[in-house]
């Protein structure tokens, strides 16, 4: 049976039997072409990810409920950046909530992530209030980083941030892996890097040793096709990033459909803590907007291809198919948790806010954790002593 | 990241009418044309490439994308992929071949998308560029340019704003330019281009927008200034203000001020940062008997603690009625928020403030 049948098949086991509290489904959807009828591409491995992926309906609608929280809250994002309360860069995910979402339902609460300045779903899913990352972009004083990170620095409980240099937190996510080997806490850390990323010399020399050491590391390449405005094929000599590396196994899988993220992030997961060391996956998604918020992002891509990716791949249009298609929840139902979502969002915006701008005695505050010395301001013959105000290590475990 | 260069010309053809109406006041060159900063690094560019065949462009985004400032615009249409490459986002690597390149012959033009990610490749800058003429004892120069913007944008925090004057002009080898007004930035950048050594070009993204005067001789194509010569920007005789880049607009907005009060600030850009023109400064303090020095970067080991050491160890020092003193950024990663971004910057009324106090006036 060719696998294509095969898929077919279990489709139609999956839709005979109706099910209505488990979502079970043979995964097809891929936004490359060059995937053919296949659901995974496979680099030094036999067998690959499960092609079939089961959820249970609470599981079901909690994701759901999640890629919807992080699309409205990069909008509601996108709207305060149009009125200019939101200054510099603002890097956003609409396009990709199904990546962070996915990984994060497999990942358990000791594992560990880090990943670039487009981090904002993360924040969403990982610090400790949605309006605590809105004050962060607000440069308010209740923001995740105390207003001082803005949208590329957010950090909470197990999330390493996100990181402004382009490639820069690969080596570091490594680094935590050598700590969870190091402390034998039985924890993974999850490194996502972009497509433009994967080219850095220092994501190679972070491979290496990750084998070297055998290190917990599971490499995730979020790849969306542009690194700024230039497409994968001009960046890369091998822009198939799950194979760039010889000695690393890798998976490729669609980044629109939840389901494929979370069986190839299972599949990476079951392949490190079996001690067969680090693994790539490469995920394929699509940023809607432009590279940050100022970026039109039609000078490198065609609209035409923006808006065939939003109508025939968005992964959180996908997932509302699935759950209708499988009788999992009813359109009133996913009504219901959009209704609430947005609810939540205008709340967590108002709440945001209801704060200020970080006060000025601040500046000087967390610098170090401990500093023998008042600190040197622009005013002149003015230090300002040193203090610390934030949560201190409250991100490491 | 290019799209902020976007904003910034929205928000910057307000500034730079300010601006510009105020150069025009002070400037001799009355009724001259006005050029943008990005326009004025654009023309440097193009003429050296029509002028020299080995004269390229390499670096993220300068061809296709124009550049994601857009100080490259239109260079990949008219002289194509030969000569306006597209790297990808790998410093490390394109910085050590832009420097092999130049070592075999060619006058490369490195161009980083900001000089936050030179740090990728500050080895090949310093180790295999500024080094190599020295230790072949004069056999293999490096006749490269590294540019882009540097020091503090707006909003975009810690690892996006950093001031590198100081860590550049640290090294022999290297020639450092941190330039201010479109003049400087034509007549330096193509002079840089036709050096002989490597030079690091330091620009500032809020400039790229502003347009100033422009006199005929400016605009023509053999428009050169001299490397390590620095301009007072306007002359006084009540103390002497230091700067460099954006620092020399601040240090102008307290000039003006003070002129208000009855005292004459004499400002001095720098323009050069390694050759340091010495000269220009001690003439000055000679005939005002005071300094302050104003920058953006970090105090600790910064372009005004050079100035102030050679001042200490020079004859100079006697003609000080006052210690010297240095207006710094501060001395912290650049928070993002604007209220403490703001307060990390010296402002015009802190220099104002500094030259009241040591000239003892209230
Ligand atoms: C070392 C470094 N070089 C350049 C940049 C500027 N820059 C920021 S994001 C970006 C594109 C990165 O693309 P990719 O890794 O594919 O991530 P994506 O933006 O698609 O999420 C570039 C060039 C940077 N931040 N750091
Ligand atoms: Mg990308």
């Amino acid at each position: 049976m060719s696998i294509l049948n095969k898929m077919f098949a279990l489709k139609q086991f999956c839709r005979n039997k109706g099910y209505s509290t488990v979502l079970k489904r043979c995964l097809t959807l891929n936004v490359d072409t060059a995937f053919d009828n296949k659901v995974y591409r496979l680099h030094q491995i036999e067998t690959g990810p499960s092609i079939t992926s089961e959820l249970e309906k609470a599981e079901a609608l909690k994701l759901f409920k999640q890629m919807d929280m992080v699309r409205r809250t990069e909008n509601a994002l996108a709207g305060l950046y149009r009125e200019k309360k939101i200054r510099g860069f603002c890097h956003l995910v609409v396009g990709q909530e199904a990546v962070c979402v996915g990984i994060n339902s497999i990942m358990r609460p000791q594992d560990t992530i880090i990943t670039s300045y487009r981090c904002h779903g993360w924040a969403v899913l990982r610090c400790e209030s949605i309006s605590g990352v809105i004050a962060e972009l607000l440069g308010f004083q209740s923001g995740a980083a105390r207003g001082k990170g803005g949208s590329m620095h957010i950090y909470g409980p197990q999330f390493f941030g996100g990181n402004g240099i382009v490639g820069a937190h690969v080596p570091l996510g490594v680094g935590i892996g050598l700590k969870h080997k190091y402390t034998n806490d039985g924890a993974v850390s999850v490194v996502l890097y972009g497509d433009g990323a994967a080219n850095q010399g220092q994501v190679f020399e972070a491979f290496n040793i990750a084998k070297l050491l055998m290190l917990p590391v599971l490499f995730i390449v979020e790849n969306n096709y542009y690194g700024l405005g230039t497409a994968s094929h001009r960046s890369s000599a091998n822009p198939e990033y799950y194979r760039t590396c010889s000695f690393l196994p890798g998976i490729r899988c669609s980044g629109m459909d939840i389901l494929t993220v979370r069986e190839s992030t299972r599949y990476g997961f079951k392949h490190i803590l079996d001690g067969k060391g680090p693994i790539i996956v490469e995920m394929m998604t699509y940023r809607y907007f432009g590279h940050s918020m100022s970026d039109p992002g039609t000078s490198y891509r065609d609209r035409d291809e923006i808006s065939s990716v939003r109508e025939r791949k968005d992964a959180i249009q996908h997932m509302k198919n699935m759950l209708v298609e499988s009788k999992l929840a009813t359109p009133e139902e996913i009504k219901a948790i959009e209704t609430e979502n947005k609810k939540l969002v205008t709340a967590e915006t108002e709440k945001a806010f209801k704060d200020k701008e970080t006060p000025v005695e601040e500046l000087t505050a967390d610098c170090y954790k401990s500093f023998p010395f008042p600190m040197r301001v622009p005013k002149m013959h003015t230090w300002i002593p040193h203090k610390n105000i934030g949560k201190y290590g409250s991100v490491s475990k | 990241m290019a799209s902020r260069g976007t904003i910034t010309m929205k928000n910057m053809t307000t500034l730079g009418k300010v601006l510009s109406r105020r150069n025009f006041s002070t400037s001799k060159a009355l009724g001259a044309k006005q050029l943008t900063v990005r326009d004025a690094l654009n023309s440097a560019i193009d003429e050296e490439m029509e002028r020299d065949e080995r004269v390229f462009v390499m670096g993220e985004e300068v061809a296709q994308y124009d550049g994601a400032y857009k100080v490259t615009r239109g260079l990949w249409k008219k002289y194509g992929d030969k000569r306006v490459i597209d790297t990808p986002i790998t410093e490390m690597g394109f910085t050590g071949i832009a420097t092999g390149a130049a070592m075999a012959g060619l006058r490369p033009i490195c161009e980083f998308m900001t000089f936050n990610f030179a740090m990728q490749a500050i080895d090949q800058i310093i180790n295999s560029a500024a080094k190599t003429f020295y230790m072949s004892a004069g056999r293999v120069n490096v006749p490269i340019v590294f540019r882009g913007p540097n020091g503090a944008a707006a909003g975009v925090a810690a690892q996006h704003s950093q001031c590198y004057g100081a860590w550049y002009a640290h090294c022999p080898g290297l020639k450092v330019i941190s330039p201010y007004t479109s003049e400087d930035h034509k007549g330096l950048l193509k002079a840089a281009i036709r050096d002989p050594d490597p030079v690091v070009f330091l620009e500032n993204e809020l400039l790229y927008g502003v347009a100033y005067p422009m006199s005929d001789e400016a605009l023509g194509t053999d428009y050169l200034l001299p490397i390590g010569k620095a301009k007072v920007e306007r002359p006084g005789k009540h103390v002497t203000i230091v700067a460099h880049s954006k620092a020399v607009e601040t240090s102008l907005e307290a000039a003006k001020t003070l002129a208000g009060k009855g005292i004459e600030a004499e400002v001095i850009n720098l323009r050069s940062l390694r050759p340091l023109d010495f000269e220009t400064i001690i003439k000055s303090v000679v005939k005002t008997n005071h300094l302050i020095s104003v920058e953006q970067g970090w105090p600790s080991c910064g372009i005004g603690a050079e100035i102030l050491a050679r001042l200490m160890e020079s004859e100079v020092f006697y003609h000080l009625d006052q210690p010297a003193v240095r207006i710094t950024g501060a001395d912290i990663p650049m928070p993002y928020t604007k209220s403490l971004e703001a307060a990390a910057l010296p402002r015009p009324e802190d220099v104002v403030e500094a030259v009241k106090k040591i000239l003892k006036v209230k």
